[in-house]
């Protein structure tokens, strides 16, 4: 995952509280390999009439190359699923604005570079409002933590961790390796000190005792 | 300085490290997956690193299983493939579908003594918030998470703030734990609990079941909470003696003493505190497309003319889904079908309740009684369960997600209304334009027998309540 510290381009409306994960990505879609890429299935059955005919006046048929949506509160909440990240990341889509996000989306999001952008609800009300009159160029700067549209320059909370972690593309696997030594002292102690909280069956566990992530 | 909580107790024992910027590095006790891990997999594969700790992973085919039959398409029976293959290649036990251990996910993970108290435990799935009813620390991870967890058996975790949930009071006859549930996230809305972890409390919750206690706590999720616990007590120690996976001897020994002294100290203080009178909740359905939009049963149809600005648009956006008149009472709304499952509502003591209504009643419409885990569906039919559901002309069908999240081909056809022990009202969740209507084991029975929402306790006057 490569990091980013700007971005600039059209912003639709989904002007919608509770967009949940069902509606990002409708399950069915979820045996495909990522390698065919999800795009098409973002808001499938919003997008699209029971024919499967696009709906000609939805926001993200209107704009297809959006790649910033505003929508409302508790936006992504329901399932674990990063799969809606996904349909999100390959349709096209960086950043999303809302006064709140489920909290497993929001760093499903971060894990895939995806900017879940927190903002007052005043403020996502005159986005909305702003948007009402056609797609607008929106610029996202994530140094200094700052959403630019029209004339109006929107705050947005941004937990440091995720804000690092997005400027910089960190890996977690990565991170974690470096602290392998760590792992292995932890381990060593919790297993000696709580031999119950081994499943009793795994008696291989036991007697293995690996150094977990040094293999 | 005030006690500690809970939370707390858990938190400082699996953490390994704390970055500077306040995230935590986790010890993971218990990973879970299933057939939606396969992202996971594949991104270990790419990376070509093995898992960890394959002695403290378990598999499970759930979300896919087939209920009836086989798979119902190839790339359903792929998927189950799929999770044969990565476990076996990983050395992971796995609960295939021929495993008479297989069940949902959060059904055999306390069933086989898997979870436990003191525990931290992941899975790829929003309600691992379920075994937090154990005393665990519990929550439900997206797929790079899973892979991280798979490959370093940590996770990295920021402490959520914590929420008090006290209960004080008795439920009345015909009002269980969903029915608490859906209250309180009707109170405080389907984002009322982000960003915080909740430990139930009070009365109530120490009189329930470990069932009713895991109900409960599954459901937290649909009000915002990735984590939701309830301290352990004899009760937890009771359903957790014995089971397969479960401490015996002097190990058992020592860990209910550790157990013992996992609850919230009295004097300990919780970002945020919140009360309600068990006493006084009716039976609860919802009405819309969201688990906050959920009332008593005996409440009318909300009128979205009566509220402001964007709850205004949602409700009657809701309505218009749902197919909903504003005012008529809820008892009014008839059904197309019933389904009882899902890792919400299928353990032994929901098919009690349920059976307890339908016990010498035909339904109206057709459904389907899906049991969380075969060895739930075994006991049921030891007591006799399944003759009740069939005989009221309901099916009794295999074990899986099914018709909760509509993968493995069990759906709601578009524009039918299905009253439903499931846990999510969204949109198209049970199938392309399914109206889904949430309630209590029960109360989806006594909706079969009359065909429309109805009050289970009329149903229940003069019975036995389970």
């Amino acid at each position: 995952m490569s990091g980013w510290t700007t971005h600039t381009g059209p912003a639709v409306a989904l002007d919608r509280e509770n967009v949940d994960t069902d509606q990002l990505i409708p399950a069915r879609f979820m045996s495909t390999p990522r390698s065919e890429g999800y795009g098409p299935f973002l808001l499938h059955d919003m997008r699209h009439d029971s024919d499967g005919t696009p709906v000609s006046d939805f926001p993200l048929n209107m704009v297809p190359n959006a790649s910033i949506l505003i929508s409302r509160r508790n936006f992504g909440s329901g399932s674990s699923r990063e799969a809606a990240v996904y349909a999100l990341v390959d349709f096209g889509i960086r950043v999303v604005i809302a006064p709140s996000f489920g909290d497993i989306f929001a760093s499903n999001s971060v894990n895939n570079g995806l900017l879940p952008a927190r903002v007052s609800e005043a403020d996502v009300d005159a986005a909305i409002a702003l948007l009402a009159d056609g797609p607008q160029e929106v610029s996202v700067d994530l140094i200094d933590r700052k959403i630019r549209l029209g004339n109006t320059t929107l705050d947005v909370t941004l937990d440091d961790v995720w804000q690092q972690k997005l400027i910089n593309g960190w890996d977690d696997i990565d991170l974690t390796q470096t602290h392998k030594q760590a792992i292995a002292a932890f381990r060593a102690q919790h297993v000696q000190g709580k031999p119950w909280a081994v499943p009793v069956q795994q008696t291989d566990f036991r007697r293995a005792g690996r150094d977990t992530v040094s293999q | 300085m005030s006690g500690r909580r809970l939370l707390d107790k858990l938190w400082d024992a699996h953490e390994i490290l704390r970055r500077e910027d306040g995230t935590s590095l986790l010890w993971v006790d218990r990973h879970l997956v299933h057939e939606g891990s396969h992202h996971a997999f594949a991104k270990i594969a790419e990376r070509d690193l093995p898992v960890a700790e394959p002695g403290l992973t378990f598999g499970v085919a759930d979300h896919y299983a087939p209920t009836r039959g086989g798979p119902a398409t190839d790339a359903i029976a792929r998927m189950i493939d799929t999770l044969s293959e990565n476990t076996a290649k990983h050395g992971i036990t796995c609960f295939g579908l021929d495993d008479p251990r297989q069940g949902i996910v959060h059904v055999i993970g306390p069933e086989q003594g898997l979870t436990l108290p003191g525990l931290l435990i992941n899975c790829g799935d929003s309600h691992t918030s379920t075994h937090g009813a154990f005393g665990a620390l519990a929550f439900g991870i997206g797929a790079t998470e899973v892979a991280h967890v798979l490959a370093t058996q940590t996770v990295w975790q920021k402490k959520p703030k914590a929420m008090r949930i006290d209960v004080t009071g008795r439920l009345g006859p015909g009002v269980g734990a969903k029915d608490l549930a859906l209250a309180w996230i009707a109170k405080l809305g389907a984002d009322g609990a982000r960003g915080h972890a909740i430990e139930y409390t009070g009365a109530a919750v120490r009189a329930m079941s470990m069932e009713g206690r895991m109900t409960l706590c599954n459901l937290s999720i649909e009000g915002g909470a990735r984590f939701g616990m309830i301290a352990p007590d004899e009760t937890t120690f009771d359903y957790v003696r014995g089971r397969p996976f479960a401490p015996t001897g002097a190990e058992w020994d020592r860990a209910v003493e550790l157990w013992s002294l996992l609850p919230s100290d009295s004097d300990a203080e919780f970002e945020t505190t919140v009360s309600l009178d068990a006493s006084e909740i009716a039976p609860i359905v919802t009405w819309g497309t969201s688990p906050e939009d959920a009332l008593p049963v005996t409440a009318t149809i909300p009128d979205p003319s009566l509220l402001q600005g964007s709850a205004a648009d949602r409700a009657r956006n809701a309505l218009d889904y749902m197919g909903l008149t504003a005012g008529r009472a809820l008892t009014e709304i008839a059904v197309d079908q019933v389904f009882i499952g899902s890792c919400t509502n299928a353990r032994i003591e929901d098919l009690r309740a349920a059976a307890a209504v339908l016990a010498g009643r035909r339904a109206k419409v057709p459904g389907i009684v899906s049991p969380g885990s075969q060895l739930v569906k075994a006991q049921a039919e030891a007591e006799g369960l399944d003759r009740i559901f069939t005989d009221a002309g309901l099916d009794w069908v295999g074990s899986g997600c099914s018709m909760c999240v509509a993968m493995n081909g069990d759906h709601v056809e578009p524009g039918k209304r299905c009253a439903s022990t499931t846990n999510r009202n969204f949109r198209g969740r049970q199938g392309r334009g399914a109206r889904t209507h949430l309630m209590s084991p029960a109360m989806v029975a006594a909706a079969a027998v009359t065909g429309h929402l109805t009050d289970v306790r009329d149903l229940l006057r003069g019975r036995e309540v389970a």
